[in-house]
């Protein structure tokens, strides 16, 4: 156990180190910088004023340099500054990070109770007319650009009711039933596509496991279906499932940025969006290292989760 | 017990000797109505992708001063705010998003696939560096590499091809390789080395084509989400850029602000990118079903 944990930690820690030299080449690819952006705007070009921002940037020292520097920077939990916001970067970032999580949240927990019970019903009626209506609802989920359903839905609520959406973030804490007016909508634009992986991934474990000897038993012995099919079947059946979940953060923090863009929510992900189209470089290196890093430990989470689940694969890979 | 056999697994039976490629259609059209009806979606993108100069009733880029002119006999799908044909943009939108689609897909699936078909083959060393590798082209999420690859790369046709190709290497990769780790402990590979082959004719000859089921299957997946990719990158104004029409573009900045005085706007674009995905969407299942019935029906 103890060799499978370490070997996931190794790996881990591996890929992160690969990410942050795959990110700091990409963005010393990309055309012009924040100097570029910044004097451009200013209307003329003072060489020497440039020259002082680059050198407090630290653009004008060695690659290698600039690397290890963002490096120790960033264990030392330095996210830099933003250039557009006159602000370090952090602070930026921070007040942010309450509505990307909600959002999150909110999303997972509409896909797994749209896309749990949608994925045992479509297994149980397989072949049936439910199954494929709800295929194909699950399909035409996948299908649909999450921006575009987010659209729709402003589109026809405020045709629908008047409704317009609020321009303000407001906190659970503050307001509860204003902050769900203003998340709920986009949860369950962000969760349908979600649930729509999920219940595909149930549905074929639930096949799976339907067919094992145990259920034929548990069948033979006349226990009424529901026993069989949500309390028998499922719980075996849910180990993919949970690992789908995990796996599915990071397909849904990829949703939420342009999902947070159509709903005018300032959450993390549509910062990074900000941070590119105004060439923040730095900005837009540290946050994709954060998501990284957010992904990373959510799947090792999963690893570890899962060996504890079933410490057959402790054995295995040890 | 509701095991019913699924319609989506392909039995196959004994046909006459006088079946015709038609009625070999029509079976298929019968076992696989989804995936019929996603063969059929998608030989409407390309129809429209092919003939858009004939399909368009005007030029999709010129504007006009008939600015969002409701949907009806001039304008079939109305106008946007300067004045283009909706009708037109949409139907030559198909092109990119169909370009821009396979040949990203193509590109991440050779590269990938080439990346899955060493590591599985030769194991060891090879296998442990590309494997590090793919883990780390897989740390972030889809839209999000694909967007940070796209703001390196700056935005063209050709990098935005590029930035979501990269994003399925990993995916092709993994594929081929599991499969190939399997197929390279059949007998026939062995003896294809004892006869003296050497690594590299055995890799591409005996053991690539006999990827090439699951290979189809995820090519035909990853069709669907590359379009999405795309539609999102140039939404967010970092994809294929003016004054080609993309439906992701239309979608954009300007459809939001007219949205309520023009609902086309935002309708039809989308429309055409769920239908078009939907289709490929289809197929694939219905292609994963019949060619990989170790994943049947999930």
């Amino acid at each position: 156990m103890r060799t499978y944990v370490l070997k996931r930690l190794v790996i881990a820690g591996v890929t992160l180190l690969g990410m942050s030299l795959l990110l700091f080449v990409l963005m010393r690819l990309a055309p012009g910088n924040i100097t570029d952006i910044l004097f451009e705007s200013a209307g003329y070009v003072d060489e020497a004023d440039r020259h002082r921002l680059e050198a407090e940037l630290g653009i004008d020292r060695p690659v290698i340099v600039q690397y290890a520097t963002w490096l120790g920077d960033l264990a030392r939990g330095n996210l830099g500054k933003s250039y557009r916001y006159e602000l370090p970067a952090w602070e930026v970032i921070r007040p942010r990070l309450p509505v990307t999580f909600e959002l999150a949240v909110l999303s997972m927990l509409f896909a797994v109770l749209l896309g749990v019970p949608a994925g045992v019903v479509s297994a149980v009626q397989r072949g049936h007319l439910l199954d494929y209506v709800l295929r194909v609802l699950s399909l035409a989920g996948l299908s649909m650009p999450a921006f575009w359903l987010g659209m729709l839905v402003i589109l026809t609520l405020v045709r629908a009711l008047g409704w317009i959406p609020s321009m303000t973030y407001v906190s659970p804490f503050e307001d509860l039933r204003a902050n769900l007016g203003q998340f709920l909508l986009p949860a369950l634009a962000v969760g349908y596509r979600s649930s729509a992986l999920i219940m595909r991934i149930t549905r074929s474990t639930m096949l799976e496991v339907l067919r094992e000897d145990y259920i034929r038993t548990a069948w033979a012995k006349g226990q009424h279906a529901r026993g069989v099919v949500w309390r028998h079947a499922l719980k075996n059946a849910s180990l993919p499932v949970v690992t789908l979940i995990g796996i599915e953060f990071a397909f849904l923090i990829g949703g939420l940025v342009v999902t947070e863009t159509v709903f005018n929510l300032p959450g993390v992900a549509r910062y990074l969006v900000d941070a590119i189209q105004f060439r923040d470089y730095p900005i837009v290196q540290n946050l994709a290292m954060l998501i990284a890093v957010v992904v990373v430990l959510a799947n090792l989470a999963v690893d570890l989760l899962y060996g504890w689940l079933d410490p057959r694969i402790w054995y295995r890979s040890a | 017990m509701a095991t019913v056999p699924a319609v989506g697994v392909a039995i196959p039976e004994a046909l006459p000797a006088s079946v015709t490629r038609r009625s070999a259609l029509w079976t298929f059209v019968r076992r696989n109505p989804l995936g019929a009806a996603g063969g059929l979606l998608m030989l409407l993108l390309v129809v429209a992708a092919v003939f858009a100069d004939a399909l368009a009733t005007h030029n999709p880029i010129r504007t006009s001063s008939h600015v969002l002119v409701a949907p009806g006999a001039e304008f079939w799908l109305g106008t946007d705010n300067l004045g283009r044909d909706v009708y037109s943009r949409v139907v030559h939108g198909s092109r990119i998003s169909l370009l821009v689609g396979v040949a990203s897909t193509l590109l991440g699936a050779v590269v990938g696939g080439v990346v899955g078909l060493l590591s599985g083959y030769f194991r060891g060393r090879t296998d442990l560096i590309a494997q590090r590798v793919m883990d780390v082209m897989q740390a972030l999420p889809i839209l999000v590499l694909a967007l940070v690859m796209a703001a390196a790369l700056g935005p063209s046709l050709t990098n935005t091809i590029i930035a979501i190709s990269v994003v399925i290497v990993p995916r092709a990769a993994r594929v081929v390789r599991a499969s190939v780790l399997s197929i390279r402990e059949h007998t026939y590979v062995e003896s294809a080395r004892a006869l003296g082959v050497g690594h590299a004719r055995v890799a591409f000859r005996h053991v690539l084509p006999n990827t090439f089921g699951p290979f189809i299957v995820l090519v035909t997946a990853q069709l669907g989400g590359a379009i999405l990719v795309e539609a999102a990158l140039s939404f967010l104004g970092l994809g294929v850029p003016e004054p080609y029409p993309s439906w992701g573009r239309m979608l954009s900045i300007a459809a939001a602000e007219y949205a309520q005085k023009a609902p086309w706007l935002v309708i039809y674009p989308g429309l055409a990118i769920s239908l078009a995905v939907f289709g490929t969407n289809l197929l694939g299942d219905a292609l994963r079903d019949s060619l990989d019935p170790r994943l049947r029906g999930s």
